[in-house]
């Protein structure tokens, strides 16, 4: 008897024991989970050089990873950074920058003046607004290990803001050796001075990224805002897990399989928002632009009487309730640098509220059209856009053009509108796209502007002497006041000539679970200053 | 047998170079442009020059055809035009979930259909024998997509017996691994276990009438050691056929599987390198795939010879 009681008492203990060892290691898996963000990206990762690409996943791996000297904060004022503080001489034509202290590498190094000219070079080379600020770049001189400086041929009023610029291509800050990479090549590591450490072992390009928590970080002490102040990392790990069908990516997040997802479709929206532990938010306050771009070297669209009379055709409520549907996540906007820019202006805007067919099919009839076939590129699989030229096609018809949608994929498109053959040949006349806020804030920043034909255009090849003009003077202008009557010079310019169509803003909100905590609106989608409750 | 295997491996040396040239030209003659893709939306036309010619996509094609057969013969499938991965090394990281899915599917699918088809055909013309063959119907004509989000519904979102999404390695435990692989091997075995029922039926059919099974019931014989010992093995020359041409079209066909599911396994990163133009990695996978259909084929021959030592090449 006395056996059996032992037994039984020896059981109880053992079982006691193993329970709280489960109990433990489930307490310490919650523990871990906590410590662990898992975020499905709006594509998977694939090129890990943000001056190489402008594709967004690239940007947004760029913020997990380096470090900028200048940011801005929501009120897009530009704010230092890695920067701890800046001097412009008197004349405006020398800029000296100091580094914050204890700025490191993930590998350990100093961040030095060496490394920042070589990164802001390479940037220079590729970006829009880095190009621009290289042309009136006499030198970049080291001081020091910690001091360089920045020697102007002429005063140029956007040194600032191309050094703090939020969106592609963001001028980060990289070792020398990776920066000396030719612009056309990726870089062979990915080592930055930022939040987060790539880690590579477990990097699948397209499937999985995985970052952890940089404990040299040196986070700035003002409140995070937009891509500015401190940067403060409070998981341990991020993982980037891509889902491609949406249908699955909302199941993982309805599950707790995963903590955000980035971009949920829009029709998914309605059955997301009544699951009590998800929130919908929207992080991108500056919101999307859609747009229409012609072929300005294929006849008829060479005569600027067609692209007007297209211009008038169109209205940006059919385009924004057909592609996006709910009003709540779209805005009709003509404003060409977005409506939340500093910029804003409704100057010269065609197509905000209603099209004007009678008007459209008078100036087609003077154009001197003759039933030429217009080319529409149309990308099938690409969901944030793919609604756009079924639009534009019944649009155009309507004003007795003759249309040809013709269907491919997103990746064909981008191949074939580089094409400045004839239409028989493979060209084109017209393809829709979205481009950030962000990325078209300023004359500088917006590459729709451009007005250098063959020479360095945009896709489509403006060719327009007078905007070239314009954006010169906006560039040189110091005065904010001064720079915004030229921006809105600018934007008439682009309505009259019709450089591209702007088609309306839309806002993708993103889909997270309600114990994640401290997202930041930003132009960029950024991961620090999030926790899990 | 050391001859038919030696044989149908230089063999195998002219297909895959059928292979090779073929790809190679389709990619390049067909539309897209890999140096547009990387370089992003925005980028100028003139970047996107220069990494044209960095990538030496501006070189004629028989030059880039000259250079990627050299890599080939040093073993090197090249890297990845977008992430810079060696090709090798990314279709080492996704052979893995497709396998496993592959051969958890097959597997499954064999336990289930090969004795629901001998039962059919032994009780020929019976409730049982109807319902496999309805059952069959069922199987080639709900489409697999439709079938995993039902499972993943029922099971995963409603049940909560699974996860909805999702790969584990085998490394990280069997009870890991069957608990993400389960749901999918379910869904995409249900085709073959249509298909492997219905010919292992028709073949066991066929068998059951020969004379030397009315002589092997005369022995007194059990049933089961008469249907397993006499008719199956007599007819699964064409049951190995079926599932050896299973295995390749499970290997090559479990895009929409994985994509359901999210596994990252080789149809999806074929698929995506599609998207991407991504050249030496649809290369690389093509060309490996060849082979590896070549080895199932003589995977199957080799079968035949086992299972019927009349069979001779």
């Amino acid at each position: 008897m006395r056996s059996r009681r032992f037994q039984m008492f020896v059981s109880a203990i053992g079982l006691s024991i193993g329970l709280g060892l489960l109990a433990g290691a489930a307490a310490d898996a919650v523990a871990q989970d906590k410590k662990t963000l898992r975020f499905i990206p709006h594509a998977g990762l694939r090129v890990t050089d943000p001056i190489l690409t402008t594709a967004f996943m690239s940007r947004n791996h760029g913020y997990m990873i380096y470090d900028t000297l200048f940011s801005v904060d929501d009120k897009m004022q530009v704010k230092p950074q890695m920067v701890e503080k800046h001097e412009v001489s008197g004349d405006k034509l020398t800029y000296t920058f100091t580094l914050r202290d204890g700025l490191k590498f993930h590998d350990g190094a100093p961040v030095t003046s060496t490394d920042v000219i070589a990164s802001l070079a390479r940037w220079g080379k590729n970006d829009t607004m880095g190009q621009k600020l290289f042309t009136y770049t006499k030198e970049w001189k080291e001081v020091d290990a910690k001091t360089f400086q920045l020697v102007l041929k002429e005063p140029y009023g956007l040194v600032l803001d191309s050094l703090g610029k939020p969106s592609s291509n963001v001028p980060f800050i990289m070792p020398k050796r990776m920066a000396d990479t030719p612009a056309s090549q990726n870089v062979p590591e990915e080592i930055g001075s930022g939040p987060f450490r790539f880690v590579k072992a477990e990097f699948q390009p397209g499937v999985k990224v995985v970052y952890e928590k940089n404990p040299d970080y040196k986070p700035r002490s003002e409140p995070a805002s937009y891509t500015a102040g401190g940067k403060v990392a409070k998981v341990d790990r991020v993982e980037w897990l891509t889902i491609a069908d949406p249908q699955t990516a909302m199941n993982a997040l309805l599950k707790g399989e995963v903590d955000i997802w980035e971009q949920p479709a829009f029709d998914l929206l309605p059955e997301l928002k009544k699951n009590k532990d998800i929130d919908i938010r929207n992080l991108q306050p500056l919101g999307m632009n859609y747009m229409l771009r012609m072929n300005w070297l294929q006849p008829p669209l060479d005569n600027v009487k067609v692209r007007q009379a297209i211009l008038h055709a169109i209205q940006q409520e059919d385009y924004l309730a057909a592609q996006v549907g709910d009003p709540e996540y779209y805005k009709v906007c003509g404003a060409i640098f977005g409506c939340a820019s500093p910029l804003a202006t409704d100057a010269g805007a065609v197509g905000t509220k209603k099209a004007d067919v009678a008007k459209a099919k008078k100036m087609l009839a003077e154009s001197g059209y003759k039933g030429e076939k217009i080319v529409i590129m149309a990308p099938t699989d690409l969901n944030s856009i793919n609604q756009l030229p079924l639009v534009s096609a019944p649009l155009l018809r309507a004003i007795g053009m003759n249309i040809e949608v013709q269907s491919m994929d997103w990746q064909t498109l981008v191949g074939r509108r580089a094409k400045m053959d004839p239409i028989d040949q493979g060209g084109w006349h017209i393809f829709h796209t979205a481009w950030g806020t962000a990325d078209m804030m300023n004359p500088i920043a917006n590459a729709g502007t451009k007005g250098l034909g063959r020479q360095g255009g945009f896709f489509g090849w403006t060719e327009d002497p007078v905007i070239e003009k314009l954006r010169d003077d906006y560039a040189r202008e110091p005065d904010a006041a001064k720079q915004k009557a030229i921006a809105e010079a600018v934007q008439k310019r682009v309505y009259e000539m019709v450089h591209y169509i702007p088609l309306g803003e839309y806002f993708q909100p993103s889909a997270i679970r309600k114990n994640v905590v401290g997202n930041l609106p930003s132009p960029a989608y950024v991961l620090w200053n999030i926790e899990k409750k | 047998m050391l001859r038919l295997i030696l044989s149908r491996l230089l063999a195998a040396i002219p297909v895959m170079g059928v292979v090779a040239i073929f790809v190679f030209l389709l990619l390049r003659l067909s539309p897209g442009d890999p140096a547009a893709i990387l370089a992003g939306d925005t980028a100028t036309p003139e970047i996107i020059a220069a990494i044209r010619a960095d990538l030496g996509l501006d070189r004629p094609i028989p030059e880039q055809f000259v250079t990627w057969i050299g890599q080939l013969a040093h073993g090197d499938l090249g890297k990845s035009v977008l992430s810079k991965q060696p090709v090798t090394m990314m279709i080492g990281q996704r052979v893995e979930p497709t396998m496993s899915l592959a051969l958890t599917t097959l597997i499954f699918a064999i336990l289930v259909a090969v004795p629901m088809g001998i039962v059919a055909a032994w009780k020929h013309g019976s409730w049982f024998d109807r319902g496999i063959m309805a059952l069959s119907v069922a199987g080639f004509s709900i489409p697999v997509f439709v079938l995993g989000y039902i499972m993943v519904y029922v099971f995963s979102m409603k049940l909560d017996l699974f996860p909805a999404q999702g790969f584990a390695s085998i490394r990280e435990g069997l009870p890991a691994f069957l608990e993400r692989i389960a749901l999918p091997t379910v869904t995409l075995s249900f085709i073959y276990i249509a298909l492997f029922a219905r010919i292992t039926r028709t073949a066991m059919l066929e068998v059951l009438n020969e004379d030397y099974i009315r002589t092997a019931h005369a022995k007194g014989l059990k049933e089961h050691v008469v249907l397993v010992r006499h008719a199956l093995r007599n007819a699964a020359i064409p049951i190995v056929s079926v599932i050896g041409i299973g295995f390749a079209l499970l290997i090559g066909g479990v895009v929409i599987t994985e994509t359901v599911f999210n596994i990252p396994g080789i149809g999806r990163l074929v698929v995506d390198a599609v998207l991407g133009r991504d050249y030496p990695i649809i290369q690389g996978v093509i060309l490996v795939f060849s082979g590896v259909y070549v080895l199932i084929n003589l995977a199957i021959d080799i079968a035949y010879v086992v299972l019927d030592p009349r069979i001779r090449y």
